[in-house]
């Protein structure tokens, strides 16, 4: 049911007509994030450029019982921000400013549509910057950013979002304003905090928050160890750690990642290694110097063939450009990919991505690996054409069956893109019936009409009996013509 | 350490509990008793005897132990292995056990440079006010699937749920450590220092001043410890380690006393709050005790003038130990019944704030 033009006149009176989108051409912009085979056609998309329409805009959908579907800069990957029937989306865009940097206790005040990377470049002149660093820093904003519990390539060191966020200004769906955290490093209470980062959108939307900034580190040095085959590379990773290094990055890439980067960005990577892994090492010159030592001897013993080493920025950036330019590489190799995001204990590497390339094999697709090793989160990409088909049904299926894999393992179906649309038949997997009420009560303690991001992060109960009780040894889907939402 | 898996027996307590509405005091090692507000439950739930590890395998950094396994026995398993809880949790007790140290939540004078205990959490298992057994988090390093609830219960107290399991990340210990000291007399300027020292990329893993001496300890590879003294110049502290012990334990010559011990939590580099006392700075100043006979209320309101929360840690009075924002407590009572509805769980604690 469309929303009564009453409603939308008065969100253009509390916002101005501008910053409301009604047109469904221009509405077409917010139907996805950057999972873009899951659509819907928002309603209305709201873009509010201050903390109190955020607030009276909440109190309003409430009155009218209308959900809200928060969004950032839309690169999530797990269809976290995807409109739902009859409700709007909420953009925080507008609100992006960097309101304060503090050099002195190393922390920036900023609004949630400030770019994750505009941060770190405001904190540069002051020797500092902000750790997370996921692959779409360039584009994406904090506050998704906080949603999602975003990690990136160095948080293996650096920690995700909850470690480097010290407060968040939050409004609730009744329209409450909550300061969660403060300006040390904890608050009394409950930690709220640590609760709000990585809820999608489903307790509150962020309309402020401070980070924590870090001392850049004086020297930085990358080592690329190339493999005969991805076993080796992914025990390789296990005894890196297990020696008791700690690397910024440590990033896996298998052969069909390397030839598809090299074929893009020349990164000058060897085509014929089954594998190569990446492996930053940062701090003070002399702390680089024998973490490097250790880590050379680590690889050589586990089999590495040839080992490259880059210290100077440019040679860095070669080294880091094929894996940064890993996904728009696979993009032109295939018409569509499908990312996954599970995590597994870091012992199950070489078991797991074998077990993938054979799945892939029997739903005849190719899958590509390139990941954050070092702590275990897989990013198979599996290809397919949107085009054919069928063909997404079937990456579906595999992405699936991965997930239920890293499940098996001991780990998780999401480390860091979050469940959104996309991964709720897979938490029904993961968690027990008794788990999920559990998150639904604590989702009604903050939201108990239940109108933020609905349908998202935790199936109901309802849903999952729907899709069948899908144990991590049963085959196929059930009901696969359901839609997944 | 007569390991043991009570699962059952605690949660037919906790049925039974429920069923008879009988409120539970939920102990440990009974090492943190002086700490929160006054339980009024008078059963008590003995956790101590729910002990054990589950898995260790020290290349995952991963451990997973029953909640009333002791402290001390984690830590002698860890450092055989060359690793270490990272944030340097105190014990406050030789019996201190693993499921009260995460309740209460507690970290060292290390926590600013490798992160507190919730940041080492990585999943645990809980019987709620149901009587439910639950299982939240994992034992990997990234995991984001559902609301973070295993982070939720690191400072909750027990108010929450009963905490049965937990896996924690470890760290490989610092091949070498230093400790160097810096004598000034002005907290101001011990204050400009630590954040100064805190800006820069030095390899710091603890930074307090006590009143007379600047502390700081550096980690890491010989060598880069080596060349960041020999860059920040001071005296080496051969004591070091006895001092960041005693700060972390609380036996400093500081912490004897009668007055009441306030925690302080706020920027690193604001100035005190105004209250009569003496103080004692860790955590780069991001922490501050205060030991003083002033009134909650004189404390707290000055606290918050400086932009920091007070919470009365040892003595004090109870019913106004720490303050929080209406809405805030509002929350926090909604967060409680949706876990434990019949109000089990150390009652008392986390309430009416």
């Amino acid at each position: 049911m469309p929303l009564p033009i009453p409603f939308i006149q008065q969100c253009q009176n509390l916002l101005g007509a501008d910053n409301v989108i009604a047109e469904s051409e221009c509405l077409r912009v917010y139907e996805c994030d950057a999972l873009s085979a899951y659509r819907t056609l928002p309603e209305l998309v709201v873009l509010p450029e201050t903390v109190e329409q955020v607030r009276a805009l909440m109190r309003f959908c409430r009155d009218h019982s209308v959900p809200v579907v928060p969004r950032g800069a839309g690169t999530g990957l797990a269809g976290g921000a995807m409109p739902v029937a009859g409700g709007i989306v909420l953009g925080l865009s507008k609100m992006n400013r960097i309101l304060s940097l503090d050099p002195v206790n190393r922390t920036a005040r900023v609004q949630p549509g400030a770019r994750n990377l505009a941060i770190s470049e405001a904190a540069k002149s002051h020797g500092l910057f902000y750790a997370p660093d996921p692959s779409s820093q360039v584009a994406c904003s904090i506050g998704g950013n906080i949603a999602e519990n975003a990690g990136g390539v160095h948080c293996l060191k650096y920690g995700l979002t909850v470690h480097n966020v010290l407060q968040v200004q939050l409004v609730t769906s009744d329209g409450e304003l909550l300061t969660l955290g403060g300006n040390g490093l904890d608050a009394p209470g409950y930690d709220l905090l640590a609760l709000a980062i990585g809820s999608e959108g489903l307790l509150g939307i962020v309309v402020e928050a401070t980070v924590r900034l870090l001392p850049l580190p004086p020297s930085t040095r990358v080592l690329l160890a190339a493999f005969a085959s991805v076993e080796e590379a992914a025990a390789a990773v296990a005894a890196i750690i297990s020696d008791g290094l700690l690397p910024a990055g440590l990033e896996l890439m298998d052969n069909a990642a390397i030839r598809a980067t090299e074929a893009f960005v020349h990164a000058g990577y060897p085509v014929d290694a089954a594998a190569i892994l990446l492996c930053e090492l940062d701090g003070l010159a002399e702390q680089v110097e024998a973490d490097s030592l250790r880590a050379e001897a680590v690889l050589k013993a586990h089999g590495a063939i040839e080992i490259r080493i880059a210290d100077d920025e440019s040679q860095r950036r070669r080294f880091w450009a094929g894996r940064k330019a890993a996904f728009p590489a696979v993009g032109r190799i295939a018409s569509d990919y499908y990312c996954m995001d599970g995590t597994i204990p870091r012992k199950h590497l070489a078991a797991v991505l074998k077990r993938i390339s054979e799945m892939g094999g029997e739903h005849g697709l190719v899958v590509v690996n390139v990941f954050h090793a070092g702590d275990g989160n897989l990013h198979p990409l599996i290809l397919y054409d949107g085009n054919r088909p069928g063909d997404f049904e079937k990456a579906e299926a595999l992405g699936g069956k991965i997930l239920e894999l890293c499940v098996a393992v001991g780990g998780t179906i999401t480390g860091e893109h979050g469940v959104g649309s996309e991964k709720i038949p897979y938490m029904c997997v993961q968690f027990q019936a008794a788990e999920l009420e559990q998150f639904h009560r604590l989702k009604r303690a903050f939201d108990p009409d239940g109108l933020l991001n609905p349908g998202k992060a935790v199936p109901t109960l309802h849903r999952c009996a729907e899709l069948g009780r899908m144990h991590v040894h049963h085959g196929e889907l059930p009901h696969p013509q359901l839609e997944r939402f | 350490m007569n390991d043991g898996d009570l699962t059952a027996d605690i949660q037919g307590r906790i049925q039974q509990a429920a069923a008879s509405a009988t409120p539970l005091r939920i102990v440990g090692g009974n090492s943190k008793a002086f700490y929160g507000e006054d339980c009024s439950a008078t059963a008590v739930l003995d956790m101590a005897g729910h002990s054990g590890f589950i898995d260790y395998e020290p290349s995952e950094l991963v451990i997973t132990a029953r909640a009333g396994t002791r402290l001390r026995d984690i830590e002698t398993l860890l450092d055989s292995h060359g690793q270490m809880l990272a944030f340097e949790p105190p014990y406050f007790g030789e019996q201190a056990t693993l499921g009260g140290t995460m309740a209460c939540g507690f970290s060292g004078p290390r926590r600013p440079f490798a992160g507190a205990g919730r940041d080492f959490m990585l999943g645990c298992k809980i019987v709620n006010g149901y009587g439910e057994v639950l299982s939240f988090g994992g034992q990997v390093m990234k995991n984001v699937a559902g609301f973070d609830v295993s982070r939720l219960m690191i400072g909750a107290l027990g108010t929450l749920g009963v905490l049965l399991e937990i896996s924690l990340r470890v760290l490989p210990k610092p091949e070498s450590e230093a400790t160097l000291i810096y004598a000034m007399a002005d907290e101001q300027q011990a204050i400009k220092r630590m954040n100064r020292f805190s800006g820069q990329p030095w390899p710091l893993s603890a930074l307090a001043y006590d009143g007379q001496l600047l502390s700081l300890r550096l980690s890491g590879a010989e060598s880069a410890v080596q060349a960041a003294a020999r860059q920040l110049g001071g005296d080496f502290d051969e004591l070091g380690e006895d001092f960041w012990l005693a700060l972390r334990e609380q036996n400093l010559a500081f912490f004897e006393d009668d007055d009441t011990l306030w925690r302080i939590s706020m920027a690193p580099s604001a100035a005190s709050p105004a209250v009569f006392g003496t103080r004692l700075l860790d955590w780069g100043g991001a922490l501050r005790w205060l030991k003083t006979d002033q009134p909650a209320k004189v404390v707290h309101e000055a606290c918050e003038a400086v932009g920091g929360y007070a919470e009365a840690f040892r003595g004090g009075e109870k019913h106004d130990r720490i303050r929080l924002k209406p809405e805030i407590a509002a929350l926090q009572s909604r967060i409680r019944a949706a876990f434990d509805p019949h109000g089990l769980f150390n009652p008392g604690f986390c309430r009416d704030r």
